[in-house]
């Protein structure tokens, strides 16, 4: 007995022993910051975009912390410029993840940078947020356990535009476009025209103009539209080419002539100040628009922006609303995991296998990742310019929220195909309308 | 093509013309007689449109028409200020260098000034349409142009073209340059002050990369990186010509401008392609471009 007794002493202690490092060793687990890499542009043009993105980031991070962190870590953040070009992006993205040992990555605004970083991020098992990019072909060409994207693709983004268009001027007869010379401008062309051909196979393409990137003048293409005369004019130019392009038309009547839609036009319109007329179709890459009708007395939502424009002398842009949809995706997963995990901290793959069908909230309507092919589905806002007091620039009127699984790609489908099945009566869809204001 | 697009076509192909002429004149002016490829040039276009934006966003709340004084007084700042120190501080000491180290040395200025640039003005695009504003609408054929464009900008770029002429060809500063051009040594031997002469040279050509930036700023967006556009077709226009070649530039701006505004009309897939097209098409047959001779007087 008495060796029994020594015995189960023995074993009582290294019970102890092996309780007590096991308790130490999963408070070690615990890191002291989670890490987050973020690819964005930091120079060049797209650096309107990149630069609100990063601001962004600092805000929430620092939010982040100042609630406690995520799962009690406080979060740090790296910038890697993603204007410096392909291989220095993939380089940078490289140290990120082997030197600075983040613990996950946002990576990235451009599609091009998408294309490159997705693939790596596999390779080297990296939790990755496609924060900005919007190339459908990413995601429906390949399925990746490490990438997600926390908003939607062009796809929907194009057909709420379109959609919103057929609705409110269902009687046009002739189109053109403007679009930038790349991939964008030409990828949502193609999207957006395949889908006016299924539902308005009576239009007629007058022009398709894809000026070079960059471009300082539109004068050109301007007496060109203005002597051909279209119904409506599409573009899906952003930054200082759209601003180059409507502020051009404005000057010469462009503007009252043709009914101008531009796609991701949200991000122009307070810089363009009074120069937009009012009547403009405005696509916002979402239902992103800082007086969002559903979200416009959350006090949250108010707070962020009214912090964002003390920080950087504007209000929020859809880039920006994209930065806090990846930072609630990962918070999002990393409480799911840690809840999975019996409330220790998760391991990598834990956080990984968190995130499919994930849904979470930014600063619009809720948005899921897709578990089929880890789309992020996202709704769609889209208004028309319209004057109003209190404001130096157009505000949005008579917007529609489009439901994000009416318009998104079903899961295992590639979108151009899909869109070729769509048929006249789609845009019989019921959506709400909002007024500016109400 | 009807007469009508031809029309239309012609006036949207001067209006380019014009400021293309003025940034591709002055980066041929200092290869003619520095004998240096200024990549910096760009930047200080980008600087001059910046500047006068500045400077017009400053003055309009005083009177509007002061943003013309301000263009002129951007561009001079940027040309004399910007201009001067590159010279003084950095290319005077490789005059004679092997080509590459002036190359990497113009590039290292284009990379400084295009992120002080984006420190001093930040990355969102800046508009100042004033000076556009000012000025009427014109209609031709039922289509309107903005006067500040098919009047304005041509008017600037002829009285640049015959002003560097009159310069170089009726003043004695004019002769002394051209004495440095053609010969440095000889000219020194004679007491001209050659180091004077690449000095005013070169802010004469950074003047007209700043004016043409200037005058662009009210039409366009100023956003980073609106330098590397310029600089890349004005190379292009400066090497079609032939470096150093005056008049062959002005026509050789005008025929790239005319033959980009038709192919947008008619083909406009080719807008990106076509000045480098001309380009392409020209030193292939004449290297030294279509108005330059070896051995001939560059200016």
């Amino acid at each position: 007995m008495k060796k029994t007794g020594k015995a189960l002493k023995l074993l009582a202690g290294v019970s102890l022993l092996l309780g007590v490092l096991g308790g130490s060793a999963t408070a070690q687990d615990k890191p002291k910051e989670l890490k987050i890499g973020i690819t964005t542009f930091l120079s060049g043009p797209a650096a309107v975009f990149g630069e609100p993105g990063k601001a962004a980031a600092e805000m929430i991070a620092a939010d982040i912390n100042k609630k406690g962190g995520i799962g009690g870590v406080p979060v740090a953040l790296s910038f890697v410029d993603e204007g410096a070009g392909g291989e220095a992006l993939v380089s940078n993205y490289r140290r990120l993840v082997q030197d600075e040992k983040v613990d996950a990555t946002f990576a990235s605004i451009s599609s091009g940078s998408c294309n490159q970083l997705v693939p790596l991020a596999e390779d080297l098992k990296m939790l990755n947020f496609m924060w900005d990019c919007g190339a459908a072909s990413i995601l429906e060409a390949k399925k990746y356990r490490y990438s997600f994207r926390s908003q939607a693709n062009a796809t929907p983004e194009m057909l709420a535009v379109l959609v919103y268009l057929l609705k409110t001027k269902p009687n046009f007869k002739t189109i053109a476009v403007v679009n930038q010379d790349y991939a964008w401008g030409r990828e949502s062309w193609e999207i957006f025209s395949t889908a006016l051909k299924q539902m308005k196979p009576d239009v007629q393409v007058v022009a398709e103009l894809f000026p070079k990137f960059g471009a300082p003048d539109y004068s050109t293409e301007v007496s060109r539209l203005m002597a051909l005369r279209p119904d409506v004019v599409f573009t899906t130019s952003w930054g200082g080419d759209l601003d180059t392009l409507v502020r051009q038309a404005g000057q010469r009547g462009l503007l009252q002539q043709s009914t101008f839609v531009l796609a991701i036009g949200e991000s122009s319109v307070q810089r363009l100040g009074k120069d937009l007329p009012e009547g403009l179709i405005i696509g916002a890459r979402g239902d992103h628009w800082f007086l969002h009708p559903e979200k416009k007395n959350d006090a949250a939502f108010k707070a962020f922006n009214e912090a964002f424009k003390a920080k950087t002398g504007s209000m929020p842009i859809y880039p920006v609303y994209h930065m806090a949809q990846a930072f609630a995706a990962l918070q999002g997963a990393y409480d799911k995991a840690i809840k999975a995990n019996g409330g220790k901290w998760p391991t990598r793959e834990q956080v990984v296998d968190a995130a499919p069908n994930l849904e979470f909230v930014g600063f619009g309507r809720p948005v899921k990742l897709r578990a089929e092919d880890n789309q992020g589905l996202e709704a769609q806002l889209v208004g028309v310019t319209k004057k109003a007091d209190g404001f130096n620039h157009m505000v949005l009127d008579n917007m529609m929220i489009f439901d994000a699984a009416a318009i998104t790609t079903p899961a295992g489908q590639k979108s151009v195909e899909w869109l070729k099945t769509l048929k006249p009566d789609f845009v019989k869809m019921d959506v709400p309308v909002f007024q500016h204001g109400k | 093509m009807n007469s009508t697009l031809f029309v239309l076509a012609s006036l949207d192909g001067l209006s380019y013309a014009a400021l293309v002429f003025l940034v591709s004149v002055g980066l041929s002016l200092i290869f003619g007689v520095l004998r240096i490829v200024n990549v910096a040039h760009g930047s200080l276009y980008a600087f001059g449109a910046y500047l006068a934006a500045s400077l017009s966003l400053l003055v309009t709340p005083i009177s509007p028409w002061l943003t013309y004084p301000a263009l002129l007084v951007a561009s001079l700042v940027i040309g004399i200020v910007a201009g001067g120190l590159i010279e003084r501080l950095l290319l005077s000491r490789v005059y004679g260098r092997e080509e590459v180290l002036q190359l990497l040395i113009t590039f290292a200025v284009f990379m400084i000034m295009d992120n002080l640039q984006r420190m001093i003005w930040g990355v969102q695009p800046i508009y100042a349409a004033e000076p556009l504003k000012l000025l009427p609408n014109v209609s031709i054929f039922g289509v309107s142009y903005t006067s500040y464009q098919v009047i304005v900008l041509p008017i600037v770029a002829v009285l640049a073209l015959f002003g560097l002429r009159y310069f170089l060809r009726r003043t004695l500063m004019g002769a002394v340059i051209l004495a440095v051009t053609e010969d440095r040594e000889a000219a020194t031997a004679i007491g001209i002050n050659a180091q004077r002469v690449y000095l005013i040279t070169f802010i004469i050509g950074a003047t007209l990369a700043a004016l043409g930036g200037a005058l662009a700023s009210p039409t366009t967006s100023l956003v980073p990186g609106m330098g590397t556009e310029m600089i890349v077709l004005s190379f292009a226009v400066a090497a079609t010509a032939g470096l150093g070649q005056i008049e062959g530039t002005a026509i050789t701006a005008l025929a790239i401008g005319m033959a980009r505004a038709f192919v947008i009309y008619l083909q406009p897939e080719f807008e990106v392609l076509v000045p480098y097209l001309i380009m392409v098409a020209v030193l292939l047959v004449r290297p030294e471009g279509l108005f330059g001779a070896t051995k001939l007087r560059k200016i």
